[in-house]
């Protein structure tokens, strides 16, 4: 982490505590109310908020303006950003416009597929990739150069993250992958939900012997399991989501009305096991349509109250 | 080679209902090669038009020929004879061919035949696959001789996503990884520190992205 910007995150990480972000995913429609209350429920209780780039490819109020509505609130917005639905023009305009407003963390993205999404219909554009969108910010900012070579009078100060997921094909190439997304600028990583705890060992294993861990904060994606649909939802339906027969085993184990508690439960238990694993440096908790958990859950692992950081 | 399939006859109907003399043109070129529009597809077409004008009782008459290829000067100039004996052509080449008809005879409307789907090859009996999306700046020879543009769903060039699972793509479990291929493919060759480094952002100028393309050779125009 060499350059300095004026991200909390990226300073709270720096004092060597661990971080803890959320996320929230806005609406889908121009009720900026819901955006208001999703980041109140949370705000308190996490570092910095990530706003979803139309998640799923579905359309929704633009990361961009509910990061700004965020960081009036006082809060610290994460502005996720997919190579998806816009080229180099419009995204390197977007940091840029993000940063007059004084957002300092970026997340970069490829995105999902747009046949997943409300128009599957739609072109997509990948002019660039999570990599190469990496690459971009980290040029505007260190050598406060666009990607066509103009020099800017005045850089974005972006800490820059990434997301991996060490549950993708094949496992092999993840920790190189990760490596790969450090080289073009990966300051933070936030992984996919956890689940298989194992795998995410040996991935954080693998992580730590190539020293990616010193020079990346990795934040560890927690997600709760609302119940045994969700679970089943996940492990079959997701792209990327390992979801391993012990927690379906776990949450069927228990009647109806408690498999919610029970998800929290195993969410909590995970953090605490997590916080002993080497290298891991902070949890990303998206508690999806659920962020009235996110309280319980930091506090229940000893996360709360947040570090101040000037 | 270029792959294309047949459009559906309800949609080749619509257009030449109303016509009263057609002409099947089928190239012999790719759309021969991948079974859409060769002679054999245009007499089978001709024959389904001339079915489906017998049964509405109208005189409409319909004929068939094959040209060696629609994308050539010479070989379309064979219709220079007999174009005027006809109302329109449904051309099975594919969307160059059917341009190329319609730029040499003026005033006749070209009709397409099939859809062109991309530069593939035949990878089995009846079955034909995407290779090359034509970006104009050929890279296979730091990707393991697979293209990552034609054959990952989100071209990406600092691949496999997240989305990438048991070899699969995330968009269909029909659909290989391109960068699981590639990935592979390397391993094979002992060039793993290709995948190693991140590349920069592609330049899409010479591709699509650029305009309408041309590529001259001078040397051929003396």
């Amino acid at each position: 982490m060499s350059t300095q910007t004026p991200s909390k995150l990226q300073k709270i990480i720096a004092a060597g505590h661990f971080g803890v972000t959320s996320e929230c995913g806005p609406p889908r429609s121009c009720d900026g109310s819901v955006i208001e209350e999703k980041a109140r429920l949370i705000g308190d209780y996490v570092d910095a908020i990530n706003v979803t780039d139309n998640q799923t490819a579905v359309v929704r109020v633009c990361s961009l303006a509910a990061c700004i509505k965020i960081k009036q609130m006082g809060y610290e917005p994460v502005l996720q950003m997919v190579s998806r639905d816009r080229n180099r023009i419009a995204i390197q305009a977007d940091i840029l416009g993000a940063a007059t407003f004084g957002i300092n963390n970026v997340l970069c993205l490829t995105g999902d597929h747009q046949s997943f999404g409300d128009h599957p219909n739609a072109a997509n554009v990948f002019d660039l990739d999570s990599t190469s969108l990496l690459q971009t910010v980290k040029m505007m900012r260190d050598e406060k150069k666009l990607l066509s070579g103009f020099e800017m009078k005045v850089a974005p100060e972006m800490f820059i993250g990434a997301a991996e997921n060490p549950f993708a094909d094949p496992f092999e190439i993840r920790v190189l992958r990760l490596a790969k997304k450090i080289e073009a600028g990966a300051e933070f990583v936030q992984t996919q939900c956890i689940y298989n705890m194992d795998k995410f060992k040996k991935w954080m294993q693998g992580v730590v012997e190539m020293g990616l861990h010193e020079k990346v904060a990795i934040f560890a994606g927690m997600t709760p399991m609302k119940s045994l649909g969700m679970a089943k939802y996940m492990k079959n339906r997701v792209p990327g989501m390992d979801v391993p027969d012990d927690v379906i085993k776990r949450l069927a184990g228990v009647p109806k009305e408690k498999q919610a508690d029970e998800g929290i439960k195993m969410c909590i238990e995970q953090i605490q096991e997590l916080k002993e694993v080497k290298g891991v440096r902070g949890f990303h908790i998206m508690a999806i349509e659920w962020e009235e958990k996110v309280p319980e859950i930091v506090q229940a692992t000893g996360l709360y109250p947040r570090p101040k950081v000037d | 080679m270029i792959i294309a399939k047949p459009k559906p006859i309800e949609e080749i109907i619509e257009m030449v209902k109303d016509l009263k003399k057609v002409l099947v043109a089928g190239c012999d070129g790719c759309v021969t090669v991948c079974e859409a529009g060769g002679m054999k597809e245009a007499q089978i077409l001709a024959s389904a038009l001339r079915m489906y004008f017998r049964g509405q009782g109208k005189a409409t008459t319909v004929e068939e020929t094959s040209l060696t290829r629609q994308c050539d000067k010479p070989y379309i100039a064979q219709l220079d004879e007999k174009i005027e004996n006809y109302d329109a052509v449904v051309s099975l080449a594919c969307g160059a061919g059917v341009q190329f008809l319609a730029e040499r005879f003026k005033s006749k409307p070209i009709f397409p035949a099939v859809n062109t789907c991309f530069i593939g090859v035949t990878e089995e009996k009846g079955l034909w696959t995407e290779r090359c999306q034509a970006c104009g700046d050929c890279i296979l020879a730091t990707t393991g001789g697979i293209c990552p543009i034609a054959r990952c769903s989100k071209r990406m060039s600092n691949g496999p996503c997240g989305g990438s699972a048991s070899g699969k793509c995330e968009v269909s479990k029909e659909t290989d990884c391109g960068w699981h291929l590639i990935y592979e493919r390397l391993k094979e060759l002992g060039q793993l520190d290709r995948f190693a480094h991140p590349v920069n952002a592609k330049n899409w100028a010479t591709s699509r992205d650029g305009g309408p393309r041309k590529v001259v050779k001078e040397v051929s125009q003396i």
